[in-house]
């Protein structure tokens, strides 16, 4: 097909996507949604380089390490980054062991240092972003009670927090858009099977079946088939909603010429519900998942802070906090609560962005 | 209205029952039972176990337990004994019933006390500051899930130095006679819990008050009303927010099974005398009734929400008839 240039003096008409593209662009929340998500989901392909330790690394001399400011001044004088060291002390009256700060020796920062070996993407490699020279440790954002060095769990955990919900919405929506197009595009036996079903799945809170249902995921299951497991669960009960939506879409989709017209040409009914009634929604289906992936992320950190969800060794954001989830830590190691920081940060990127592309996607009110 | 009630609620009694064997199923895949701890300490023989089982009834088929529970709750109102706590299940939750429902109640007429007027005013004064920064709040609320919510706020008391936290009353009050300084007390730990639950609700319920207050701000009616020379109040409260409360009111039912789902994970966190934890405990203990119960209950509020949301919804909007 050859491109037809447009008659001189008539304006280019914009495609539909372009003039969508304007929309986004115009909102700032949304473009600033658009960059965290860039920016949340680079760092954590990249996690095991720009972690200084391996998530698993247990620093026992550093339980409960509080977090070590960067300084750049030593002695009046300005210096490259630094932080400063910690002695083992003891507490002189209770003889409990405590880390003091040694102000008289400082350990610098360098960049590219060569660290504990990992993998990324499949490459193994030894080079950390940044780090301290052998003998020396520094933890940014502090350690846990097995003196795991909290920054490097953070960046790795959203591995799985990130991921979770991705999957989680990919499976539960495709599981939907099938179920829901049977159900729409057949009506009759198959509706009221699949309508049923969903009304069950329905017919419970959310939390509550979550939980029901991820008790299953049996404990002793290696942490990779735990983690398949949750994506599991999430996906089992998010289809039901999808397929109520979808099935009300492709009833009205039914009615329409082109539909009629492919079913006249003898398309089979699967390829009729694929390609010609699901890309009509397409710009539903995108927004509504974008502005389903928060309950997803939530989902998942909730039930790993119950324990029912992710298990050691992998870790996620929910999972982290669930250190912090006593008195005692709260009152006196608040930096544990830090990968809630991260949850939030994630959800409000999703939010902001799903937003912008509902109202993108919107072509009524303008 | 009486007979659309009824046929919905005779409606209901498949879908319950339903539900009721796949919540069974679902707590029975978990394997093993609640007698299997027993076998772990040295004090009990397999003999002593076995004998623990067949007086629960845990040897008969899952069929035959399920069946059983059913015509207790059927004949007698009977919904099982609890294992765990050693107590029939009535009893257990009746006891924390009462908490459940003021500190779930409390925290709803929180979120739509502040919620509601919020959207009426960021729906008024759509680019104004203040509407900017409620909106802003309201993102903040639904990227804050509520353990975590529950967290900061515990940590932001402490190391301010209170000691209001966790638990629903200081220890000195707990048995003492209800006087001011016990409600004073009571309410010194409430706010925590209500607003770590309620922050999500509020940013949900603003951010639907907002956007249906602007879907009723371009219709016909507003215009002639503004048109016919009514003042800015009656056009705003009579024309205005009267038909934009509709759906809200609809939203208003729904929110009934957060009576039980809502308070799980920050009763967790705050050590709250709530419903919530013990679904939670019960599913990880195997103390089936309990699980079953608890899961049972939160379908059925569920259920009696949505019917309940109709008929507000008709009640407050007459365009809706019954069908």
């Amino acid at each position: 097909m050859t491109a037809v240039s447009a008659p001189a003096g008539v304006a280019r008409v914009p495609s539909p996507l372009a003039l969508a593209w304007r929309r986004y662009r115009k909102s700032r929340l949304g473009v600033v949604g658009g960059w965290m998500l860039l920016i949340l989901y680079l760092v954590t392909l990249f996690s095991p380089f720009l972690a200084p330790y391996s998530v698993t690394t247990q620093h026992e001399a550093f339980s409960y390490q509080a977090p070590q400011a960067v300084h750049m001044v030593h002695k009046g004088k300005l210096s490259r980054p630094f932080v400063y060291g910690v002695k083992q002390g003891r507490d002189p009256v209770t003889f409990a062991r405590t880390n003091v700060i040694d102000r008289e020796n400082p350990v610098y920062i360098s960049l590219f240092v060569r660290g504990e070996p990992y993998r990324m993407l499949g490459i193994p490699a030894t080079v950390h972003l940044f780090g301290v020279p052998e003998g020396q440790f520094f933890f940014p954002l502090g350690t846990d009670l097995l003196g795991r060095d909290l920054l490097s769990r953070m960046l790795v955990g959203g591995q799985v927090s990130l991921t979770v919900g991705v999957l989680g919405v990919v499976i539960s929506f495709g599981i939907g858009i099938v179920m829901g197009g049977l159900s729409g595009y057949y009506g009759g036996r198959t509706d009221d099977i699949i309508q049923r079903v969903v009304e069950v799945l329905l017919s419970f809170p959310r939390l509550p079946i979550l939980l029901a249902i991820s008790v299953l995921v049996p404990a002793r299951w290696p942490s990779t088939w735990v983690y398949a497991g949750i994506v599991a669960v999430l996906a089992m009960i998010g289809w039901a909603s999808v397929a109520r939506v979808v099935r009300g879409q492709v009833l009205a989709a039914r009615q329409l010429e082109y539909v009629a017209a492919a079913q006249a040409l003898g398309v089979r009914d699967l390829r009729v519900i694929l390609r010609h009634v699901i890309p009509n929604l397409s710009s539903f289906l995108i927004v509504s998942a974008t502005l389903a992936l928060p309950g997803y992320i939530i989902g998942e950190s909730t039930l790993s802070f119950l324990g029912v969800g992710i298990k050691e060794p992998m870790t996620s954001w929910g999972l982290l906090l669930k250190e912090a989830n006593n008195f005692e830590t709260l009152a006196g190691r608040p930096w544990l609560l830090a990968p809630g920081l991260l949850i939030f940060l994630s959800v409000l990127a999703f939010n902001f962005f799903g937003d912008a592309l509902r109202d993108a996607a919107d072509t009524q009110s303008r | 209205m009486l007979t659309y009630t009824l046929r919905r609620l005779l409606g209901m009694i498949p879908t319950i029952l339903i539900i009721s064997v796949v919540c069974f199923a679902v707590i029975k895949l978990q394997p093993g039972n609640f007698t299997d701890q027993y076998l772990e300490d040295p004090r009990f023989t397999r003999a002593t176990a076995d004998a623990i089982r067949r007086q629960l009834g845990l040897d008969q088929p899952a069929a035959v337990q399920y069946l059983r529970w059913l015509w207790g709750v059927v004949s007698r109102f009977d919904f099982g004994y609890s294992f765990f706590q050693n107590r029939p299940v009535t009893s257990v939750i009746g006891e924390l019933l009462g908490w459940t429902v003021l500190i779930s109640g409390l925290t709803l007429l929180v979120s739509w006390l502040v919620a509601v007027p919020l959207g009426i005013y960021t729906a008024f004064n759509r680019n104004g500051l203040g509407a900017q920064i409620a909106n802003f709040f309201g993102y903040i609320g639904l990227a804050v899930p509520d353990f975590l919510a529950s967290l900061l706020l515990v940590a932001f008391v402490l190391s301010l130095g209170g000691t209001n936290v966790g638990g629903i009353l200081s220890s000195k009050y707990i048995d003492a006679p209800w006087s001011w300084p016990k409600v004073l007390d009571l309410l010194n730990h409430l706010w925590i819990p209500v607003i770590a639950i309620g922050l999500e609700g509020v940013a949900g319920l603003m951010r639907q008050m907002r956007a249906s207050m602007l879907d009723v701000l371009t219709q016909d009616y507003v215009r002639t009303a503004k048109a016919k020379g009514l003042t800015q109040q009656k056009v705003i409260w009579r024309h205005a927010v009267r038909n934009a409360i509709n759906p809200m009111i609809s939203l208003a039912g729904l929110s009934l099974p957060a009576l039980i789902s809502g308070t799980i994970v920050a009763s967790i966190v705050l050590n709250l005398p709530t419903i919530g934890p013990m679904l939670y405990t019960s599913l990880l203990n195997k103390d089936q009734y309990m699980a079953l119960t608890l899961l049972m209950m939160s379908a059925v509020l569920l259920l009696l929400g949505n019917l309940l949301s109709d008929l507000l919804l008709a009640w407050s909007d007459p365009r809706v008839r019954y069908s």
